[in-house]
């Protein structure tokens, strides 16, 4: 195979061109005329969370309401373990995100007084079905930003803590790419399918989060020792059977409450009505012979139903046409729900790299935006541009102060080495596919997955731990024939890099701090005399060291100490 | 779910194959024209149907998930997205979405 080698220099690298990466160029092209690239291993118009469109926007600071208002919701609903420096500058800039947003062209709904009309207590309506291609065009409108589509990012280059920028290849062209830049910020996207999914056969990627985010900004970190924190609080989505579209448009919508088999609401008698607890509701009907469980819909009427069809259409079209194949809308039949299998997501739980307040992570120069970045959940769509926003101003003040640095040769040429060697591996005997879906055979039955109400124990970790890396050892011996296998043997290697992650997590949580999400059956109740902090993880010697550190309240600015 | 390409229609212009978050799109060496190569890696999210001037894409529910062989294309005029989704037994039903307009819900 003829691989072309090139080396690109840029004052910032951005990895990933999705919400928060994209939302960061444009800070930067507005402000600056610094050199910024993008690197995408799909293409910007389309790529990430927001490919089908999104239905609300659900982080905004309504009338009569403050950013500590905002704060105090998430900390409700994470259970008291939150960031709340990173929570509460992430809130202040919301509604500034909102706005600026509209400016490039998404539709939000207003009132005759020109208001935003609102949809609960923190949520505006809009038409979000191309807020993805917007972005991307505000992205294209600034000379200083170059996007590299299709180029798939694998690891940071890194000298003395200190990132230098990232090795990447083109996953059309078999281009091995070098690219140096004074700052990097890292907006990838959290991971999905590392759990077997709702859906495990044909349509296995008919999943909430998106199937391409597969963990790589976390596994790149974890490789390089960087601090990652609260990998424990997996998310788990309360979604519509199936379709896995998204129950919280019916639900606020059109007020439809959850009810068991015998048409009885049920979430209130499981604790406070958190997200954690409207899964763990769902599932102990369940699994106490109460399910099937549905949104009550029956008798919305028709008006309401064509509504619904409309909306669903403009962000998870696949519930639509499940409508309309069956000949049955909402209104004439219930619409039944089920839990999701377990994502690692920092825009909705606190999973993700451990940053100072202006979302530096524990590595130099790299910066951290969105699901990727950890201890601030409930981002939702406006946080993580808030977050893309504070990360890019961030690394602006950072590079005014350093110099461009490179590696030697011989360091980029080892990593080209390492890349390329799957092209060379000979064939065996198991595939990518075979090997990921073992990882997800094993972390569902014995890290918590759907198959087992999300319940682990200690013994289970043990066997689960050994069994990702005998995986991980397997699949650096896979072969890929070009680079667009390259980028499937790198999807599988991140994830099984973040499972071992979660397992440590879990391991290391020794309470059930969040039903469902971190359900450890041997401590089944919450200690907050132990267990009211973070837990933090650093790869180090090729094992997982667990760092316990104590909570930071919102008045402070964190620091990383080293 | 998953869509599905007819190479009647597909005019070979490569947009889809651009867009696809997944990259799972691919170019026909001979004839130009685009294929899913991984169709159960489909994630359902429709860029291809709404890039395609064609109407060569349709999407569908797989069986597992319930699907009888509906399908469903997209085609935008003038702001605004109609979706026409045909059942097994030629029942046609377009829904069109003004998209300067918010959803109601």
């Amino acid at each position: 195979m003829d691989i072309k080698r090139e080396k690109l220099y840029t004052d910032i690298l951005i990895i990933g061109g999705g919400t928060a990466g994209c939302y960061a160029a444009i800070t930067i092209g507005e402000k600056s005329d610094k050199k910024v690239m993008i690197a995408e291993k799909a293409n910007i118009k389309r790529s990430g969370c927001l490919a089908a469109g999104v239905n609300a926007l659900n982080a905004y600071i309504v009338k009569g309401k403050t950013p500590e208002d905002y704060l105090e919701y998430v900390k409700r609903d994470a259970n008291g373990i939150i960031r709340e420096d990173l929570v509460l500058t992430m809130s202040e800039r919301l509604n500034g995100v909102t706005r600026h947003l509209e400016k490039l062209g998404l539709v939000i709904l207003k009132d005759e007084k020109g208001d935003y009309v609102t949809r609960g207590d923190r949520n505006i309506k809009i038409n979000g079905e191309n807020i993805k291609p917007i972005l991307a065009a505000g992205v294209y409108k600034h000379d200083n930003i170059q996007v590299l589509n299709k180029v798939n990012i694998v690891d940071y280059i890194i000298k003395d803590n200190r990132v230098l920028g990232a090795y990447g290849f083109s996953i059309e062209n078999n281009i091995f790419y070098v690219i140096y830049a004074r700052g990097v910020i890292c907006a990838t996207g959290g991971a999905a399918g590392i759990y077997k999914p709702n859906n495990p056969g044909f349509s296995r990627h008919k999943m909430w989060y998106p199937p391409f985010n597969t963990g790589a900004g976390y596994a790149m970190g974890i490789r390089e020792g960087a601090e990652m924190t609260t990998f424990e609080m997996r998310f788990i989505a309360l979604r519509c059977k199936d379709t896995i579209a998204p129950t919280g448009t019916i639900a606020q919508g059109v007020s439809a409450p959850q009810i068991n088999c015998a048409g009885e609401t049920y979430d209130r008698n499981y604790g406070a009505p958190t997200t954690a607890n409207r899964v763990y509701s769902t599932v102990e009907e369940n699994r106490r012979g109460r399910g099937p469980c549905f949104l009550r819909t029956k008798g919305i009427g028709k008006r309401a139903e064509e509504e619904l069809l409309k909306a669903y259409l403009n962000m998870a079209p696949a519930q639509t046409l499940k409508w309309l194949e069956r000949g049955a809308g909402p209104s004439e039949e219930n619409v039944e729900i089920e839990g999701t299998e377990p994502y690692i997501v920092g825009g909705h739980t606190g999973s993700g790299y451990w940053v100072d307040t202006n979302r530096q992570t524990t590595i130099k120069g790299l910066y951290a935006a969105g699901d990727v970045a950890g201890g601030c959940p409930q981002k939702y769509v406006t946080g993580s541009l808030a977050e893309g926003e504070i990360a890019a101003e961030a690394v602006m003040k950072y590079i005014a102060a350093v110099l461009q640095q490179e590696v030697l040769c011989e360091e980029e040429e080892n990593k080209f080495r390492e890349i390329t060697g799957y092209l060379k591996n000979p064939s065996g005997i198991y595939t990518v596919g075979q090997l990921e879906e073992a990882m997800q055979k094993i972390m569902d039955e014995y890290a918590g997955g759907i198959s087992g109400s999300y319940g682990y124990n200690e013994v289970k970790l043990a066997v689960g731990k050994n069994r990702i890396r005998e995986i991980l050892k397997l699949a650096y011996k896979l072969h890929g024939e070009d680079f667009y296998d390259l980028m499937k043997i790198y999807e599988l290697i991140d994830r099984l890099v973040v499972a071992e992650a979660v397992i440590a997590h879990l391991e290391a949580r020794k309470e059930t701090r969040w039903h469902s999400f971190q359900e450890n059956l041997d401590y089944p109740g919450l200690n907050d005399k132990d267990y009211f902090l973070y837990i933090n993880s650093v790869f180090k010697d090729g094992e997982i060291r667990i760092i316990k550190r104590p909570l930071v309240d919102r008045r402070q600015t964190y620091e990383h100490q080293n | 779910m998953s869509i599905r390409i007819n190479p009647d229609l597909c005019a070979g212009c490569g947009n889809c194959r651009e867009v696809c978050p997944g990259s799972l799109l691919f170019k026909e060496k001979e004839s130009n024209k685009t294929y899913i190569k991984y169709p159960e890696e489909c994630w359902g999210c429709t860029s291809c149907l709404k890039e395609c001037k064609f109407e060569a894409i349709s999407y569908y529910l797989g069986a597992d998930m319930g699907g009888g062989g509906t399908t469903m294309y997209v085609k935008e005029e003038n702001k605004e997205l109609h979706w026409h989704i045909t059942r097994p037994d030629g029942k046609k039903k377009i829904i069109t979405i003004d998209t300067t307009k918010a959803n109601s819900y």
